[in-house]
Parts: C-alpha cells; structure tokens; sequence
C-alpha cells in the first residue's frame, strides 16, 4: 500500500516542513515560522474567501508549527469552519485541529458542540467516529454536558456500527473520569454490562475499559459482569491460536482482551458461584499452564503478550489471595522468570514477587529465591531491576532472614546508585529496627550504616537509634562503647559525631571505668571533631559537655576552659556562643544538686510510630505504602515502637505523625526548620528542655519530648472532658463505627449497634507504644439532668435516662495490645448529654487521665418510618404546636452534595422519603425514637439553598426536648 | 495510558497525545525530562521505569523512540504491544514506514492513532478492523480541487532524505531488529 499518494497530499504544507528542516539554526527556524505566521493571518484576514482546501491547508500548517511547539493564538475560528465541510479531509483536519488546540474556550465550545452534535446525528458512522474522537480527545467539561446523554444511547443502540459503539464507549470513558457526576449510567447499566458479550471482539475489547472503569467506582451495580467476564475469559483462553482470527496476536489469542478481563476482575473478590469459581480457576491454571508450554514462535511479541496475559492473571491470584496453590505455582513462575534473559521479565518478576511476598501463604515461597535475589541487586546492569531487587529483599524480610538481608543491603550501599542509597538506607534503618533480636546488632547496624553511607543518613535514622538506646538500658553500655570505638577512626562522618556525642554525654559513664576511655579522653576524642562540624552538630557537642560536667566532675576545669575560649564565648554564631555563656554560667553557679537535676539523663522517648517510615512512605508514594500496611499485619514481631496497632493506627497516625522536625532531642536550634534565631525566651526553654522531666514547670510543650500529649492531670479525679470532645461527639452523630479518639499513647476505636432502645457498643483501648499500660481503668459515667446523679458501671438510679453497663477491663494493657470493652445501653427516656468515658492509666510512671463523651445520642434510637406523602402532611400538621417545632437556619459547612447529605440523613437513622416535598431539592425524613419510657414520633425536613449555601432545617416531634436535641445535632452536620 | 511521545534520538518531538487534560507548560516539562530521562538508558535495560507515580513503557524502532506513560495497575508488557501494533499499523499504511513519514505526515499518524487508542485505551486490536476505517476515511476523500496537487511518493520521501542527508528511511524488518545498531537503508 503505497500509501503516501492516496490523493490529498498538501504541497504547501510539505514544502513549509521541508523548509523548516532546512533551517541550520533555531533563529532561522523561528524566521521562517513568523513568515509564514504573516502569511497564514493575511490569508485569514483577506477580503477573497478561502476555499476549503486552502483553509485545510494553512489549519494544517498551524498545527504543524504548534506541534513544534511555538504558540498559536489564532485559526480556531477557520479550524471550527472546516468542521461543518462535507469534505471528509477537511472536516477531519478541523477535528485534529481543535483535540490538539482547544482547550475549553467557552465562545468556541458552543460552536463546536453544534458541529459535533450535526455528526453524531448524521447517522454516517465515519463522520459520527469523527465526533466522537474529538468528544473523547478535548474531554471538556462542556463537552460532557453536553454529550453525557447523548453517547451512551448511541452505545447501547440496537442499530449503530461497531466501530461507532466501540469509539461510543471509550469516549463515554474519557467523559466519565473527566465529570463523573455528569455521566448517569443507571437505565443503561445492564445493557453495557451485556456489550461483553457482543460478537464483535472489538466492542468487547473497547467497553471492557469502560465497564473496568464505572466497576471499579460502583462494583454492585456491575457486579453481573463478572460471570460474563469469567465465561468470555474462558472461552479465549481455551481457544485455538487460530479461532480468533485477526484478534490473534502472534499466535496469542486476544491478548489485550484478555488482560483487560481478567483487570476487571480485580475489581472483585472472587466469584460466589462455586461453577463460576471453578471455571475462573480453571482459566487461571489453563494460562499458569501454558507458561510452561514451548513458545510458539521466537518473535519477541509472542512472548510479551503471552507473559502480559501471565502476569495478570497472576495480579489477580495475588487479589484474591484465597487459593494457596494458585499463590505457590505463581511464585514458582515468577522463580523461572527471576533469571530469564529478557530484562524485562526479570523487572516484572521482581516487582511482582514483591506483592506475593505479603500473603501468607506464599510468603515461605518466595524466600526460597532469596539466593536469586540477592545476587540480581549485585549483579543486574540496570539500576532500575536493582531498585526492584532491593524492594523485593525488603518485603520478604522475616525474622529468620533479617540478618542474612541486611548484611546484604548493606554490602550492596557500598556499591549503590546514589539515586536509591537514601531509599536503601532507610530501608535498612527500618528492617534492622523491625527484626532486632538484640540491640547490640541494631545499634552495630545503623553504626555501619552511618559509616558506609553517612551522606544518606537522614535525620530521622540517627534521631532513632538514638530513641532507641535512651529507651533500653540494656543496650546502653554497648552503644557507649560501640560509638567510642567508631569515633576512633579519623575521617568519621559528621552523623556519626552527632549520634556519639549524644550517647556519650548520657552514657558516657558506662564506660568510663576503663582507663582506655576514661572521661577525659572520651572528651578530648569528642572534641577532636569539634572543628571540623557544622554549627548544629557543634551546639550539639557543647551540651553533650554540659552533662559531661555533670558526668564526671573530673572534667569540669578542662571543659569550662574550652567553654570559655574565645572561638566560644565569642563564636559569631549566636547559638553557639549563647550556649556557652550560659553553659559555662550553669556549671560555675549551680551547686552538684541542681546540676544533676538540671542535666539528669533524658527520659524515655513516648513511643510513636518510627519517623523514619513516615518518610519512606512519603518518599515511595502510594506504591510502598501497600507493603507497609502489610507490615500492620505481623504486629506480634515488630519490636520498634514503629507500626502497632495494625493498619487503622498506621494510617490514622500517618495524619498525626509528628512531623520529623519536631525534633526528638529537644535541640531546638539543631531542627532544620527552626531557622529563625530563637528568642530568649526559647533559649530558655532549650536549655531546660535538654535537662529532662524536671523542668516541665517551665510550661514547656515541646512536640519534642516532653509530650505525653494529652493534658496530664496528676489528679486521680476523673479529668474533665477534653475540649474537643463535643466535636468527637458529632463526629459520630451519623456513623457508628470509627475512631473515637487517638494521641501518640492511645487510640480508641469505636463499634455500635442499636436495636430499638438498647444499643451494645464496643470500645478498643490500643496501646500505641512498645510499653505496657498499667492501672489501666475506665469508667462510664452518666451526667443526670442535674449533674449530680453520676453513676458507675451497673447504674440504676431512677433518675437515670440512660441505664450503661459496662464490663471491667484488664488493668494491663501490653505495649501493640489491644484491649475490648462492651458498653450495654438502655435508653430510659430522651436525653440530652452524652455519658463520660473516663480513662485512666500509668505510662512510664506518668498518671494519664482522658475524659471523653462517649457517642451515644438520642437519634441512635431512631426506628426509620416510611410513609406515604398524604400520611407525612396529616402528621406533619398534627405537631402545630409552636413548641413541637424547632428549627435553625445555618450556613453549610461542608460540600452540599445530594449523595453525602443523603448518607448522612440516613445515617442519622430515619427513613429519607422519597416523592414528599413538591420541591425535589428538599429531603423529608421520619423516624420514631424508641425509650423505654415511651416512644417519640419524629418528621424533619431539610431545605438546602445551593445558592445561598444555606440550609434550613425544622424537626417536629410530639415532645419538645427532643426536635431541639435532634435538630441541635444535625445542625453540626452540614 | 495517560499520555503517549515519539521522539528522535535526537530528542525533537515527533507526535505527542495527551489522554489527561494538562496545561501547556505543564506537557513541555514532562516531556523534556522524560525524553532526557530516556535516551540516557544504555540499550540493554528494561524498556520500563518508574517516572513520577507513573510507569513509563518505551521502546525504541529504528531512530525513534515511542514512550507510553501508564498507571501504577495497568500492565507493561501489554503496553509494550500496543505501541509495537502502532508501529505495525503505520508501516502497513505507509509501506515500510520511516521517520520522515511521521513528520511529513504527521496528521495521518495522528489519525491512525486515534483509530487505534481512544482516551488512553484501545479502541481495537485488530489490524485489519483499524485499516479498513483508515482505508474507508481516504475513499471518502475527495478529488481535490486544485489540479497542482502533487502527492507526494515515497520515493520521493527518500530523495528528500537524501538531500537534506538525514534519517534515511528504513524499511519495517529493520524497525524490528533491536534498536542498538545504526539503522541500514532500504
């Protein structure tokens, strides 16, 4: 097919790109397009009408020159023209024009919708592919209201083309993720479900992507798709190469359709059906099998598209994680494929390996290939399958292989491209923490770790194995000695002086009795750094020598000398000088006692979650977050205080991580961020803030570490209730489920259940820190309507409106452990606050005292009532009584979307009737509320003003107490 | 698939598609570092990176390199065939299609494009299903006006080429053949 002289070539236009090829230089190129701009806009603007070639033409130039990428601000008014031709070249230049040059400039849109509108309905299906191309290509907003409606009839329409129903379908696509509110599937929802089953494989193979897309936002309302998705799969699979014709691909059958089957799958868990199931597995052997077959051809092609087919299938044994033998076959695939000689398979091999490291059952499997693996991260040419190989390491790292990988890592940063060593590093910061079995290999680690790659030693590493040791005293004496003998080296890296000076100045001791590491020479070692640091590292070292007065008196004389020398007392640096002005002050003023009290060794670090997966996190995306989320799993063997309390905790933490510049030693000054020059006042502050608990009483509240966070009231009396509770309260008005409350020690979970006036809720009390809660107690207390009638545990006092029961909790709660409490509740009679949930437990000594509202309110005892509109208006007018109403008139706060307020009135517990109000806009709800007293109609209506952003609501009940309440809570709500 | 590039070796853009609505600005940036980010890689590494929270698929035919940004689920090996069914459509169309056919021709690669991939996925697999709506929109063309109209041959192509000594057209068996050595002539 000769195909360049089908008849329309431009000569113009050849001869305008020939020239600009032409071009020697860039300037000589812009010349010649400002010529030929001048040349095309006197065209344009000139008096003799262009025929529609010429128009053509010099559209077609102007693309050409912004495909250059110069820009273009004129034409789209001749493009738009062309578009109404009845030339086909021509309205096709028009259409390219307008998907590569129009974005959405309302003048035109309307011009062009016109156009696109007189094509879809000419019912010449090029012409209508034509629309729907440049539909799918601009994808506007404009577009899709205008065309929203229109396509999918077009779609499912007995009598349209295929390949007008696959372009239909596609374009529907692209308008659907663009405005997805604009796209209503509903009345055709089945129809395109049932396009899998079309004749034509091409129709298939375009409204998978679509059915995939609207599937994986609305699984039940397509979830008959995935029986006729199993059988469609089915038959491919067990076709012939041959059957399928030209969908066959290099002796592959259907290979995209497939791949997309068997993605829409994953959409899903697995089938319920068991003859569906079993078919579907049947599938998924039949691909596993034919891996092992020889290949039909040599042709790369046939390999890639038989493998594509492999590897998603093998996505969705590892989705559905439920066929243990399916699981093991594919990792034994992947094995093969591990040391293929295509790059690329052994890429996908690894970095699909690393999903099935995370299921349990093939977890064993994959760590046969460890050998394998390790050799691709020392081997591989391309840094790219190293990254995955080390990704792989890391996520099939166990106990049992913990050390064996990370001495690999390790070994293999020596060598690292510098563009994964941070990654690395982190990476072996978390697994040496995550598997430590004893610290002195941790702390040997992340030793080795500074030294081999200090450079990519974050903040967040040295801080933590510096948490790690304050936390542990038995690994103390061994970090003492291990960084004294690290320090020896002569060119150490500036973290590792920052991680020794702080161990030294507080453990210092440990090792002092050795002549060989005396005080003396332990300072003279740390000094003999001094100089060549940067200005946080040596702020640092001076209040590492503070507490070396401390430490050992012996020292005292010599360092004073050094705080006193001029490059200090004088230094141009403000911190630095400041701090040895005022150490200096401290040691020569303070007697023994209140320099011990002053530089008493810090307290333990509150446990929180490790800082330093928060940044790999941050630094991996969304990818490696699923792999951490797996490591929520295997909270029995995590160690480090990192990530307890399993997959809610770690992302509800994500939110509440401090951020790493909250900086753990309390140096203020050394945090990065703080750039400014401090104040006195927090230099103050700083100076205290290092001596340790003793000086809270300067009222410091240092996200550093002094932060127990929640109020510490040394009091045994319930706490007051936080000052957010109320907020915690309404958080919780329309949902049952969630989390009620959380800090860096806590976090309580919250499920409920209400049938008529008695509701169950269970609490979950989950320690957050590696350290055991003792003296762990709560108590549940119901505010009478006096406040006076506070009751404990079985309380039936008459005056009572809701009966509580609540079962003791064990009073120790381990370090990861969650505890459960069950609250039985009997609503008497309305009511208006909500019990108290008082906490109380000791955390490393420290009294902790919480007091929360526990959410329970008077609209969880809403039976919903439905209702005819006759039977809400008779009602509705019974309840006349000005004092039967309340309502309130209040300004939206959050978005007032129809389907979020929808949700949340149901939530609220009453039925939404549907057909009441004449205006559609407004919502009509009834409920009764069940006590044990008695039972209280209730009718709202809610009218939303879009406009004003407003919204007015009005309850009427038979009792006045409650439409207030009610209306009162579900004012908070919008 | 979120946006789809051919570049030279020498890194001049030759077609561009966009299946996410970006900004100008925001299009030449990604496609300057991708492009830098591409023809850096030696010729033995796997046609697959990670770029931004993207995948990049790229294959190179001959002196052009056709890049394919996907999403994180979507499968590479996949999109590998798709551009390599691209690369098939337009040497069917073109008759051993050459870079130079891509440039003077430009708005045809478009067209058979869009015939293939729709927003990102595609529309049809099958060769001959994509011809034949090729083949039915070029009946459709009609005689042109002017009787000056010179279409241009590929031979003439060629003789172009060797004018300006640049990208010698190269037949479609040597597009296939891995990318590393310099391209032979038809």
């Amino acid at each position: 097919m000769p195909a360049v002289s089908k008849g329309d070539g431009m000569r113009g236009l050849a001869v305008f790109i020939s020239d600009i090829r032409n071009c020697k230089s860039k300037e000589a190129e812009i010349k010649r397009i400002n010529k030929e701009l001048a040349n095309i806009r006197s065209k344009f603007k000139g008096d003799k009408a262009l025929d529609g070639y010429s128009k053509k033409k010099y559209v077609c130039k102007l693309l050409f020159i912004f495909l250059l990428g110069h820009d273009i601000d004129f034409g789209h008014m001749e493009a738009v023209n062309l578009l109404s031709s009845n030339k086909y070249t021509e309205k096709q230049i028009g259409y390219l024009f307008i998907s590569v040059l129009v974005n959405s400039n309302s003048e035109l849109i309307r011009l062009i919708n016109n156009a696109i509108k007189n094509d879809l309905s000419s019912r010449n299906p090029t012409f209508m592919c034509l629309a729907l191309h440049c539909i799918a290509n601009v994808g506007s907003r404009e577009m899709a209201e205008a065309f929203a409606g229109e396509i999918p009839r077009i779609l499912v329409a007995g009598d349209t083309m295929d390949s007008v129903k696959q372009s239909a379908a596609l374009c529907l696509l692209r308008l659907y993720k663009a405005s997805p509110d604009l796209v209503l599937m509903g009345e055709w929802t089945s129809r395109v479900v049932h396009l899998l089953n079309d004749q034509h494989m091409g129709v298939v193979t375009a409204a998978i992507s679509l059915i995939t897309c609207l599937s994986s936002k609305n699984p039940d309302e397509f979830k008959t798709c995935v029986s006729l998705a199993v059988s469609r799969l089915s038959r491919i699979v067990s076709s012939a190469s041959t059957d399928l014709q030209d969908y066959t691909y290099y002796f592959v059958p259907a290979p995209w359709l497939s791949c997309k089957l068997l993605r829409l799958l994953q959409c899903y868990p697995p089938p319920e059906d068991g003859a569906v199931k079993g078919r579907l597995v049947e599938c998924l052997e039949t691909i596993l099998n034919k891996a092992q077959e020889p290949p039909k051809s040599k042709k790369v092609q046939h390999s890639n598209a038989k493998n594509a087919i492999l590897f998603e299938a093998i996505s969705l044994i590892i989705h559905y994680d439920s066929e243990p033998n399916l699981l093991v076959r594919a990792c034994n695939q992947l094995g093969q494929f591990l040391q293929h000689r295509e790059t690329n398979l052994r890429y996908l091999a690894l970095e699909s390996m690393c999903t099935l490291a995370s299921s349990e059952f093939s977890h064993e499997a994959v760590k046969t290939h460890i050998e394998t693996v390790i050799n691709a991260l020392k081997t591989e040419r391309d840094v790219s399958v190293r990254q995955r190989a080390a990704d792989l390491l890391y996520a099939m790292c166990d106990r049992s292989n913990a050390k064996q990988i990370v001495a690999e890592m390790l070994s293999y940063l020596e060598t690292a491209d510098y563009s994964i060593r941070e990654e690395m590093v982190l990476k072996v910061a978390i697994l040496a923490e995550k598997y430590a079995v004893d610290y002195s290999w941790y702390v040997d680690t992340i030793l080795n770790l500074i030294r081999i790659a200090g450079d990519y030693v974050s903040e967040e590493v040295w801080y933590r194995v510096i948490q790690i040791v304050i936390n542990r005293d038995d690994v103390q004496g061994y970090a003492a000695k291990t960084v004294f003998e690290a320090l020896q080296a002569p060119a150490c890296h500036e973290n590792m002086v920052k991680v020794g000076g702080y161990i030294l100045g507080e453990f210092g001791n440990l090792i002092a009795g050795d002549p060989r590491s005396s005080p003396l020479v332990q300072f003279n070692l740390l000094h003999s750094k001094f100089h060549l640091c940067s200005v946080p590292t040596r702020a640092l070292l001076l209040s590492a020598y503070i507490k070396f007065i401390n430490l050992f008196p012996e020292t005292k004389a010599t360092i004073q000398e050094v705080l006193r020398s001029d490059s200090q007392i004088r230094n141009s640096d403000v911190e630095l000088q400041q701090r040895a002005v005022e150490y200096l002050k401290l040691s020569s003023i303070a007697s023994t006692d209140v320099l011990a009290t002053v530089l008493e060794e810090m307290p333990p670090f509150p446990e929180r979650e490790s800082s330093i997966l928060a940044k790999l996190k941050k630094k991996k995306g969304p990818g490696a977050v699923s792999v951490e989320l797996e490591d929520g799993k295997e909270r029995g063997e995590l160690n480090g205080g990192g990530d307890r309390g399993g997959d809610a905790a770690i992302a509800a933490s994500n939110a509440s991580t401090p951020s790493p510049s909250a900086d753990l030693l309390g140096l203020r000054s050394t945090a990065p961020v703080s750039g400014t020059t401090p104040s006195a006042g927090s230099l103050l502050v700083d100076v205290f803030s290092e001596a340790g608990p003793s000086a809270t009483s300067a009222g410091v509240n240092d996200d550093g570490f002094l932060s127990s966070a929640p109020p510490t009231v040394a009091s045994e009396d319930p706490a007051p209730p936080l000052p957010e509770s109320d907020e915690l309260l309404n958080k919780f008005v329309c949902k049952n489920n969630g989390v009620l409350f959380e800090n860096q020690l806590l976090q309580i979970g919250i499920k409920s259940e209400y049938r008529q006036n008695l509701g169950r809720m269970y609490l979950f009390y989950g320690n957050k820190t590696s350290v055991q809660f003792v003296s762990f107690n709560t108590t549940v207390s119901c505010p009478g309507e006096l406040q006076s009638h506070i009751l404990q545990c079985i309380c039936t006092h008459t005056h009572t409106l809701l009966n509580v029961q609540t079962k003791t909790v064990e009073p120790l709660v381990e370090g990861g452990a969650q505890v459960q409490q069950v609250i039985n509740i009997e609503c008497l009679t309305d009511f208006i606050d909500a019990p108290l949930l008082n906490i109380k437990f000791r955390y490393g000594g420290a009294l902790q005292n919480i007091s929360l509202k526990l959410p329970v309110t008077i609209n969880k005892f809403f039976q919903p009532t439905e209702m005819a509109a006759a039977d809400f208006f008779q009602r509705w007018k019974q309840l006349s009584q000005p004092q039967q109403e309340a309502q309130k008139i209040f300004k939206a706060s959050h978005g007032m979307d129809t389907e979020v307020l929808k949700a949340k009135l149901l939530g609220l517990g009453t039925a939404l009737l549907e057909n009441v109000d004449p205006n559609p806009e407004n919502y009509v709800c009834a409920g009764v509320i069940q006590t044990k007293a008695q039972q209280v109609g209730c009718l709202l209506r809610l009218e939303p003003n879009a406009q004003a952003q407003m919204y007015r609501l009005t309850l009427r009940s038979s009792k006045d107490t409650v439409s207030q309440r009610v209306c009162d809570l579900l004012a908070e709500q919008f | 698939m979120q946006f789809m590039l051919l570049f030279s070796r020498q890194g001049k853009l030759r077609l561009q598609k966009w299946y996410v609505p970006l900004s100008d600005k925001e299009k030449k940036k990604i496609t300057r570092e991708l492009v830098q980010t591409v023809l850096a890689r030696k010729p033995k590494m796997c046609s697959f990176l990670e770029w931004r929270d993207l995948k990049v698929v790229y294959k190179r035919y001959a002196s052009l390199y056709f890049c394919c940004a996907i999403e994180n689920q979507d499968n590479e090996l996949i999109t590998l065939e798709i551009i390599h069914r691209y690369v098939e459509l337009l040497d069917k169309y073109f008759g051993s299609v050459c870079e130079l056919d891509i440039i003077f021709n430009f708005e045809k690669a478009y067209f058979i494009l869009d015939e293939f991939l729709l927003g990102g996925e595609a529309q049809d697999t099958s060769k001959k299903n994509v011809l034949k709506a090729i083949e039915q929109a070029d009946l459709l063309r009609s005689v042109p006006l002017h009787g000056v109209i010179q279409p241009v041959s590929y031979s003439a192509w060629c003789e172009l080429a060797s004018q300006h000594g640049v990208n010698q057209p190269v037949s479609y068996s040597a597009w296939c053949e891995p990318a590393s050595q310099s391209v032979s002539m038809v």
